[in-house]
């Protein structure tokens, strides 16, 4: 299959992608509003034409743990769900990250905390960037703002895992999931051979040796000398990324007086909010994290430099505002604005939150 | 050229694949499209409503607060939208149902008896088409062969038969418009 136009859920984009990128096996277990990456995958029947393993699990638990396994034997495995679910995972996410073993794992984040809503929201931010499982460990954290990147990051998300042996969490929202427009799908990538995972993975447990050594993945280390070292090797492998994966969008912040910081579907919902306040001759710029983990502080820094305000607008309480805050330092008011519950704000709204914090940029 | 769009109305009027199939028409276009659903509980029975945008530039926010064009099927989503076009829009609305008129003087208010004309159709599945033929009429957007396409994109291929019932729906919906 060739490069295809299609109009589409960005949830179905992931499926889609998921297929043609060649993944080995999606483990999961339905749950609104992210059920059609799963119900895509059964309609498209991949197991028919690259032997593609789709298997709902009996719970977001055994999905996580069949994804743990799957990727031990070094094949490209994923997993998806909405954030109750991925609260269920996070025991399993430490173990991957611990295990040092490549895997996706797709949050498309809906109103919390407990049961909550179906709603869009972007709550899980702490949990996605600052731990959610237990130990020190990092994700690589995705977050699409487009269709279009819903598709792209399945394969730029496991290229990233198996690059750096680390789980890679693509953290998307309900609307995002949940709305649809055009994708150009990658073309279809055959799966990889026992023989090119062999070579590429060393460290599989693919069984029969031969020769080698056996593999032995274990997250267990009794020996508290050993235990430290295994994490100072963590902790190597998360500065190179740090060093390396940064990724972020810029709007007009050559020029800004005030600069929007927001992330994922909210980050085009400001965009458009940004453009009404050119308009009306308030210079204001934006930037997009699209790597949540590593987090741009340098890029945020920099685009601050001559701000009079930083305005953080996220679907929930105030999250990723502490990394702004990290990033911009105390000499610049950073403040949020932001919905919680599910209900996702408009750009007339962002931008009454806008002039409400910073009433001095309506005289400029 | 940049239309954006607000349909509007009960769950189970085919509002939202309505929205789809004008997306999808304005894919066939070569038209940067977004589809943003609001539903949820609401989508049986309820309100629902979709944001459709069409553009030949990038999009950037799917969620707007304010429509070039409002599509209104019932009571609530007309209190709701009505006050929501711009200055200079359209609003396009089946008096079905509606008890308060729309009452604003600087939008063009096309009234279009899209219930009727389905009930002479003998196909009530087809309202919405109905609908879309007058949208199409009335705002242009994208020519009625790529919304032909678009249809055959949607619909499954089992349902394919219906096309020419879709075809005379939105050609009795542009006819409404005069």
């Amino acid at each position: 299959m060739e490069e295809e136009i299609r109009l589409m859920k960005g949830n179905e984009a992931v499926a889609h992608a998921a297929i043609r990128y060649g993944v080995d096996g999606y483990f999961g277990y339905p749950i609104t509003p992210q059920s059609e990456i799963l119900e895509t995958l059964e309609a498209e029947r991949p197991w028919e034409t690259t032997g593609m393993v789709v298997l709902q699990a009996e719970s977001e638990v055994a999905a996580i743990n069949m994804v743990y396994g799957g990727a031990s034997m070094g094949k490209a495995v994923m997993t998806s769900s909405s954030s109750p679910g991925i609260s269920l995972k996070q025991e399993g996410i430490s173990y991957i990250a611990a295990g040092e073993l490549p895997a996706l794992i797709v949050n498309c984040m809906r109103g919390g905390p407990g049961l909550g809503t179906i709603q869009p929201s972007q709550s899980d931010y702490f949990q996605a960037t600052k731990g959610g499982g237990h130990g020190d460990y990092h994700l690589i954290v995705l977050a699409p703002a487009t269709v279009q990147e819903m598709a792209d990051f399945v394969g730029l998300g496991l290229d990233l895992a198996f690059k750096y042996r680390n789980p890679v969490m693509m953290l998307a929202d309900g609307v995002v999931g949940q709305m649809m427009e055009k994708v150009v799908l990658p073309p279809m990538r055959p799966r990889r051979t026992d023989e090119e995972i062999a070579e590429q993975c060393p460290w599989a447990v693919t069984g029969n040796p031969e020769g080698r050594k056996p593999n032995v993945l274990t997250t267990l280390e009794l020996d508290s000398a050993k235990m430290e070292k295994n994490n100072e090797r963590f902790q190597e492998t998360y500065r190179l990324i740090e060093a390396n994966e940064v990724r972020y969008k810029e709007f007009y912040t050559d020029d800004c007086d005030y600069l929007m910081v927001a992330f994922g579907s909210v980050a085009r919902i400001c965009q458009k909010a940004m453009e009404d306040a050119r308009e009306q001759g308030v210079k204001v710029g934006l930037i997009r994290p699209v790597t949540l983990w590593p987090f741009p502080y340098d890029a945020i820094r920099e685009a601050a430099r001559n701000a009079k305000g930083v305005l953080c607008v996220e679907l929930n309480a105030g999250q990723m505002i502490e990394d702004v805050r990290l990033a911009v330092g105390l000499d610049i008011p950073v403040k949020h604005y932001g919905r919680m519950g599910g209900i996702v704000l408009d750009p007339q709204e962002i931008l009454d939150g806008f002039y409400k914090e910073f009433p001095e940029a309506k005289k400029i | 050229m940049k239309e954006e769009i607000i349909i509007a109305g009960f769950g189970g009027q085919g509002v939202l694949s309505m929205g789809k199939i004008l997306a999808y028409a304005g894919l066939m276009d070569g038209l940067e499209v977004t589809w943003m659903p609001s539903y949820g509980p609401e989508q049986r029975g309820g309100t629902a409503n979709v944001t459709v945008v069409l553009s030949d530039r990038e999009i950037s926010s799917p969620v707007l607060n304010t429509f070039d064009t409002a599509v209104i099927l019932n009571q609530q989503s007309l209190d709701k939208f009505e006050p929501k076009v711009k200055p200079g829009g359209t609003l396009i609305y089946d008096p079905y149902g509606i008890h308060r008129l729309p009452t604003r003087t600087d939008i063009s208010i096309i009234s279009v008896n899209a219930m009727e004309a389905t009930l002479e159709l003998k196909n009530s599945k087809a309202y919405n088409m109905v609908l879309l033929g007058a949208l199409l009429k009335s705002r242009g957007l994208v020519p009625i062969d790529a919304v032909m396409k678009g249809l055959k994109k949607t619909l499954p291929e089992r349902h394919h038969h219906l096309l020419p019932l879709n075809h005379d729906a939105i050609l009795k919906g542009m006819e409404l418009v005069k």
